[in-house]
Formats: structure tokens, C-alpha cells, sequence
């Protein structure tokens, strides 16, 4: 039986239980083993506590745990009997956005916490936006610390219609909202014997019967070219197979291709899979693919079914995410990485910066400085073979790099071309 | 404006069971013609990585042990260039307190597949006296000088490791393509962000990246995908009747390492290794699982981490994976 895994991010503001709900999650979900409770208990001891501090499982750095804070994103793997989960734990606090967008680029679904005591706060509807521009499927807001609000469902209730109407003018279709106590258990992975108000499923009912959204089969096949194969030996004297991974769509023997950005066609005469022939491969399967033509192909390059082939630009539209701890400014020349391409561009234009808190575009920052989301324009010196994010987020995301020392400056997102 | 489709719990159930979407769960994974398995995702992954590392770096290595992480690690980059050769030589640290069944594993290996061996030796550093042994005689923090200067010796740029995420928490903080200094150090609140699946492996000259492929991999997953794929181990993975004495609640291998010491007494018994490193600190498990089905059972339904039943060394401290990384181990 084919057991499927969801993918999903955390996020919360500071202190509000975040790192307690996932240590709740990952223990009363069986996951974490014998060796490692006793580690939490024994450093939980240590400090005084008598209560093993759930937090502790997660928060692996020294920092993370002088500060009781998570500063970095971690990824944790469970499994229940329906399916596998990946978890990118991310922070909450403000000037670590960058890392829960980090957590939020490969997520199927984001879980939001909020204080019962607080509501929506700033940070709240951040983590909203950020779940939104990066095109998470699917939200669960989790409204946390209801032991303190007296399990009062009011108090949940207007919370949870409050994020509701956020979000979904953010554009976000799919949203669930349960009421738990972290620190109890309450709703997390058993159900609340306080909360009979609630008749919804627990966090992990729900994270396991979710439709994980892999709409990739039903796009276009794009397959960025990441390496030729020519082994050049006795026995495979004149094979030359181009590889990579189908970042979306299913590829069929005997299809027209064309090869981008040089708008060369061809037609595939055989696809490898890791050494065995195969008639059709689909997204996210790494392959080997072998065209009629002796055409010129190199890494960069793309192979898309000629019928639903991009069309290539120079002039990128996108919003981004400025992960960098140095400003992204107006004319700055950087580099583009965009699949398995990376091409000299120049930031032409910054025309607003997302105000988090209101969601209005502010005009021309002049720049974007760390955990900024604005709006750019750039100017590659070479075509991209480019789709819109809002299809494809593999071929429509990329990085700017610095040339000087090749740091992550920031994470596009590309709006549609003409 | 589209209308979201809320689920909000306490309203909105209209199964009146709090599964209010198993049902289409299970058509979707039944129905489509284009599923994988788990472990297909995870090998089209590590692919992925091992072919962006030959597209990107000049000189990659693959650090290979001939323990199970390393041997799915090279069994993957196989299938990635096939038929091709595989594009990176190997680099073993030799602590000398090796088991000889996995040298000898390591030694075959390599002539098999025609593939290049670089050796770092922990021993010539001792005996060049570049390195001093410790007072309890563990040699696993000892590696980390002749592995660095095997990188920058050798210039390498990219550097595959079998680390997962899964081993222990600090290593769950590590990125896939993780940029080291020139003193191969790892800084974790300097990490580069890592989006989506691009890597971005730019690194100044006399820096480097370690990869991590099995990243996203766990303990199960590797034994599964060793079994799926009939990949030969070294024996010593299996149970075993072996002279073992008891040593800060681990059964360690009597040997000219240095055990066992005063009070400590070797009995046989039978054991096999989860993990497979230098003799001093690497523990055996009770075991009677001689074959993969009865290693797997036993792996689903073991109640102690890989590393907390085999590794002395993790227990030094609460953060002793995280100061050896920062270091430049592993």
C-alpha cells in the first residue's frame, strides 16, 4: 500500500506554545523514542521544572535553548499509520520571516498558532501573507491556550472567524481552525474532554486526512536540464541522455519537445529511469531523457512538451522575499538562479514594498531590507524559460545571489509573463 | 472573491465524525494513475541533489564509510549517472579503530565500481603526533582535523555526507547544501535559506559545501530502500555472536583499541550494529535479527534512537552534535 506524506510548516508568534504543540505532537503521536524523552526530562530537571518541557525536543540549538526561542527552521519526520508527515518547525519572530518562508516553500499545508488570550495579532496575519504569497494549499489555524480563556468557545469562536476572513481575502481556499492547549494535549493528537463544544478533528486527525494537494500531474511537463550522460564507453560509445527532474507534468515516449530557451524541437525517443527504459515519467520523478536530434542541449536548459511550452523572457516581474542580511537596491547586478539556470540580471526597479500589518504596497522603498516582501523588476542577460509561481512553483520561483560571495539575497516568485 | 472552504470543526462536520475528509483522502491516493511510494520520492530526490552537485562544483567527494548511510549513498549516485560512471571520488576517514569487516566491505566496493579512494588517517596524525588520543580513548571527535585538512588538501568543493535530519537534533537544523568556512566550520544561525529545491552551492575559494542527500531520509526509510533495492551490507549489521563488554550501558567490541579496562569483563553475546563508526564508541545492540525483514521489525519497533542505543559520543552533552559540527565534523 502506498502510504502518501504531507509536508508541512509551524508557525506562531514568540511564546505563544508553538515549540509545545509540535513536542506534543510528536509525543502523543509516539514519535519520539525513549532515549530522547529522557533527555527532556533530565535537562528539564536541571532547570527546575518538574514537568518534562516538551519545547526541549525540538529546540536543538544552544542558543534556542538559553533563550527558550526557536531561531532556526528544522525539519522532523513522524509517521502514523495513514501516512508520513515532514515537518519544517519554523520560528515565529519577526525578524526570522525569512525562515518561515523557508518552511512554508515546500509546505502542502501550513498550521498557524495563535494565544487565545491575544487573538490575531501582527504577527499572525504575517504568517498568514507569507502562507499565501508562497501558495500554501491549505492553513490550520490553531487557536492555543484555551486552558487559560476557561475552554470558552466565544473566545475561539471570534477568533477563529476573525483569521478566517483575513485569509481568505488573502486568497487562501482552504482553512480549518482547532481549538487546543498544547501544554495538556487537548485537541492536539486525543480529543478535549474540556472542550465538548467542538465536534472537529483533533491537529493530527486532520494533518492526516487532509487531501494533499499535488496538482502537479495535471500541469504542463517541464524538465530542467541539470546534467548530459555521455559515457563515452564500449558499450554506450554514442549515448547522450540529458538529465533531470520532472518538476511537474507527466513525459511520454514519442512526444514533440522543444528545448528552451533555443526553441530547438525535437521528439523523445527514450526516457531513462535511473537506468531502466520506461515509456512515460511524471513530476517528481528524476529521469534521464533521450531525443531523436542531435540537437545542442546543456544544463539550463529546458525540455517542455512543444505544445505547452513557455515562452522565454528577459524582463521578470516578481515579488520577493529579501532573506539577506544586506539590502537589495535599485540597479544592483546580481544573479538569477532559476531551475538548474543561473544568468547575470540587474534589479531595474523595486516598485512597492507589502506592508504585513494592513497588507497595503508601499511605493518605490528604494529598497528591501531582511524579512522585506516587495515587488521587483529585473533584467536577465539571458532568456528564461519562465512560468507564473501561481502555476508552477518550481519553475516559477528563483534566487538572486550575490556575485561577490554568492549569498541568498532573495526568494522570487514570478508573476505571469505576457 | 473566491469563497474559502472553511473547516471549522464545531460547525462545520457533516459526517458528525470528525473525519470529515478520509473519504476523499483515500480516492485520491486509490485513483491516480501518476502515485509514487515514498521511498520513489525520496530516491528521485536524493538524484536530484547528486546531479545539481556534477552540474555545479569541480571537485565533489562522497564521504564514504561502509557504513549503510554511505552505501545508499553511493548506490544512489549509481542510478543518478547511469550508465555513465559515477563523476566523484570517495574519501574515508580512518579513525584505526575500524572494523575490519567494513574495511574490507569499503576496499571491495571501491574495486568493484572502479571508483578512487582517498584515505584521511586519524593513526598518522597520532603518530606524527599531530594529534593526541583522549583520556577515554574515544577517536570520533579526532576525525574532524583530518577530514578538514583532506578537504582543503584535495580541494574539494562539494562534499557529500549521509546525515539525516532525522539522527538528532541539531543535525535537524542542517540545510541540504550546507556552505563551510575555510575552516570548515558550521555556523547554524548563518545558514543560507533554502527554498524550494534550489540549492545555491556559490562558495568563495578555500570554502566548501557539504551535501546532504538522505537529508529528508529516516533510519526506517534507509533499511526499507536497502531492502527494496537487495544493496549488500557489511555483516556486522546483522545479528552476530561477538565478544562485547559492558561500558556506560553500551556493549562495546573488546579489542587493541583499548578494551576492555580494569573491572570491565567480555562476554559473548549475540548483537548487531545500527550504526556503524569507530570501535570506541560505536555500541552493539541485542539482536537476534539475522536478516532486512527481521532488521526492519525490529528498527518499527524499537523504542531507543538510532544514535541514543550506539553512540557513546552523543551523550557527552546535550549539545555535543551541535559544538562537533560547528567544528567541521559532520
Amino acid at each position: 500500500m502506498t502510504i502518501d506524506t504531507l509536508r508541512f510548516a509551524t508557525a506562531g508568534s514568540v511564546d505563544d506554545g508553538k515549540s509545545t504543540l509540535v513536542g506534543r505532537l510528536l509525543h502523543d503521536s509516539k514519535a519520539v523514542l525513549a532515549d530522547q524523552m529522557e533527555a527532556v526530562e533530565r535537562a528539564s530537571l536541571g532547570r527546575g521544572q518538574e514537568a518534562p518541557d516538551l519545547a526541549l525536543l525540538t529546540d536543538g540549538l544552544r542558543a534556542e535553548r538559553e533563550q527558550g526561542i526557536t531561531i532556526d527552521v528544522a525539519y522532523r519526520y513522524f509517521a502514523t499509520p495513514q501516512r508520513r508527515f515532514i515537518l519544517a518547525d519554523t520560528p515565529g519572530h519577526v525578524q526570522y520571516t525569512r525562515n518561515m518562508v523557508t518552511g512554508a516553500s515546500t509546505a502542502d499545508l501550513a498550521v498557524v498558532l495563535v494565544d487565545a488570550r491575544h487573538g490575531v495579532v501582527e504577527q499572525t496575519r504575517r504568517h498568514a501573507a507569507v502562507a499565501a504569497l508562497l501558495r500554501v494549499p491549505q492553513v490550520v489555524l490553531t487557536v492555543n491556550k484555551m486552558d487559560l480563556v476557561g475552554y470558552q468557545e466565544s473566545v475561539f469562536a471570534a477568533i477563529a472567524e476573525e483569521f478566517t476572513a483575513y485569509a481568505t481575502q488573502l486568497g487562501i481556499r482552504q482553512i480549518t481552525t482547532v481549538p487546543v492547549s498544547a501544554l495538556d494535549g487537548d485537541n492536539v493528537v486525543e480529543p478535549s474532554r474540556n472542550m465538548d463544544w467542538y465536534g472537529g478533528p483533533t491537529v493530527l486527525e486532520h494533518l492526516e486526512t487532509v487531501p494533499v494537494g499535488h496538482r502537479t500531474n495535471d500541469e504542463p511537463a517541464r524538465i530542467p536540464v541539470q546534467y548530459v550522460i555521455r559515457p563515452q564507453t564500449a558499450e554506450n560509445p554514442d549515448y547522450r541522455g540529458y538529465a533531470g527532474q520532472i518538476t511537474s507534468g507527466a513525459l511520454h515516449v514519442g512526444e514533440p519537445v522543444t528545448v528552451l530557451p533555443s526553441g530547438r524541437t525535437s521528439t523523445v525517443e527514450a526516457i531513462d529511469m535511473l537506468g531502466e527504459p520506461v515509456g512515460t515519467a511524471w513530476a517528481p520523478q528524476s529521469v534521464t531523457v533521450r531525443l531523436t536530434d542531435g540537437i545542442d542541449v546543456s544544463r539550463g536548459d529546458l525540455i517542455a512538451p512543444t505544445a505547452t511550452a513557455p515562452t522565454v523572457t528577459r524582463e521578470v516581474g516578481a515579488t520577493v522575499c529579501h532573506v539577506a542580511d544586506r539590502p537589495l537596491t535599485i540597479g544592483q547586478r546580481v544573479l538569477l538562479k532559476h531551475t538548474t539556470r543561473t544568468v547575470k540580471a540587474i534589479v531595474e526597479e523595486i516598485p512597492s514594498r507589502l506592508a504585513l500589518d494592513d497588507l497595503s504596497q508601499h511605493p518605490a522603498p528604494g529598497e528591501l531590507v531582511a524579512n522585506d516582501i516587495g515587488r521587483v523588476r529585473v533584467r536577465t542577460a539571458e532568456p528564461l524559460a519562465l512560468d507564473a509561481y501561481a502555476d508552477s512553483r518550481r519553475t516559477g520561483s528563483f534566487l538572486l545571489i550575490d556575485p561577490a560571495d554568492g549569498t541568498t539575497l532573495a526568494a522570487g516568485m514570478a508573476d505571469a509573463t505576457g | 472573491m473566491t469563497t474559502a472552504a472553511v473547516t471549522q470543526g464545531a460547525v462545520r462536520d457533516p459526517g458528525g465524525d470528525g473525519h470529515p475528509r478520509r473519504t476523499d483522502h483515500q480516492d485520491r491516493t486509490a485513483g491516480s494513475p501518476y502515485s509514487l511510494t515514498h521511498l520513489d520520492v525520496l530516491e528521485s530526490e536524493a538524484v536530484h541533489i547528486f546531479r545539481e552537485v556534477a552540474g555545479e562544483f569541480e571537485r565533489p567527494v562522497i564521504l564514504f564509510s561502509g557504513g549503510k548511510d554511505s552505501i545508499v549513498m553511493l548506490h544512489l549516485a549509481l542510478k543518478a549517472f547511469a550508465p555513465a560512471p559515477v563523476p566523484f571520488s570517495l574519501l574515508h576517514v580512518d579513525t584505526g579503530h575500524n572494523f575490519p569487516e567494513v574495511l574490507e566491505y569499503r576496499d571491495r566496493t571501491v574495486a568493484r565500481h572502479g571508483l578512487r579512494l582517498h584515505i584521511a588517517s586519524v593513526q598518522d596524525y597520532i603518530n606524527r603526533g599531530e594529534l593526541r588520543e583522549r583520556p577515554d580513548g574515544t577517536r570520533n571527535p579526532l576525525q574532524t582535523v583530518p577530514l578538514t585538512d583532506a578537504i582543503r588538501n584535495a580541494r574539494f568543493d562539494a562534499v557529500f555526507g549521509g546525515g539525516r535530519r532525522d539522527e538528532e537534533k541539531a543535525r535537524a537544523k542542517e540545510r541540504v547544501f550546507s556552505l563551510r568556512d575555510e575552516f570548515s566550520q558550521w555556523d547554524p544561525r548563518r545558514q543560507r535559506p533554502e527554498l524550494w529545491q534550489l540549492y545555491n552551492g556559490r562558495h568563495a575559494p578555500g570554502e566548501h559545501v557539504r551535501v546532504f542527500p538522505l537529508s529528508n531520509w529516516t533510519e526506517l526509510d534507509v533499511w526499507q530502500y536497502i531492502d527494496r533495492e537487495q544493496i549488500e551490507l557489511p555483516a556486522i549489521y546483522f545479528s552476530h555472536e561477538r565478544e562485547v563488554f559492558r561500558r556506560a550501558g553500551m556493549w562495546l567490541t573488546a579489542g587493541d583499541w583499548g578494551g576492555p579496562g580494569d573491572g570491565e569483563t567480555v562476554e559473548k553475546r549475540r548483537v548487531r550494529y545500527r550504526t556503524v563508526g569507530d570501535m570506541s564508541c560505536t555500541g552493539a545492540v541485542d539482536s537476534d535479527a539475522a536478516t532486512l525483514n527481521a532488521v526492519i521489525a525490529e528498527i518499527a519497533a524499537s523504542r531507543l534512537t538510532e544514535r541514543g542505543a550506539t553512540r557513546a559520543d552523543d551523550k557527552l552533552s546535550e549539545a555535543a552534535m551541535e559544538d562537533r559540527k560547528r567544528e567541521g565534523y559532520f
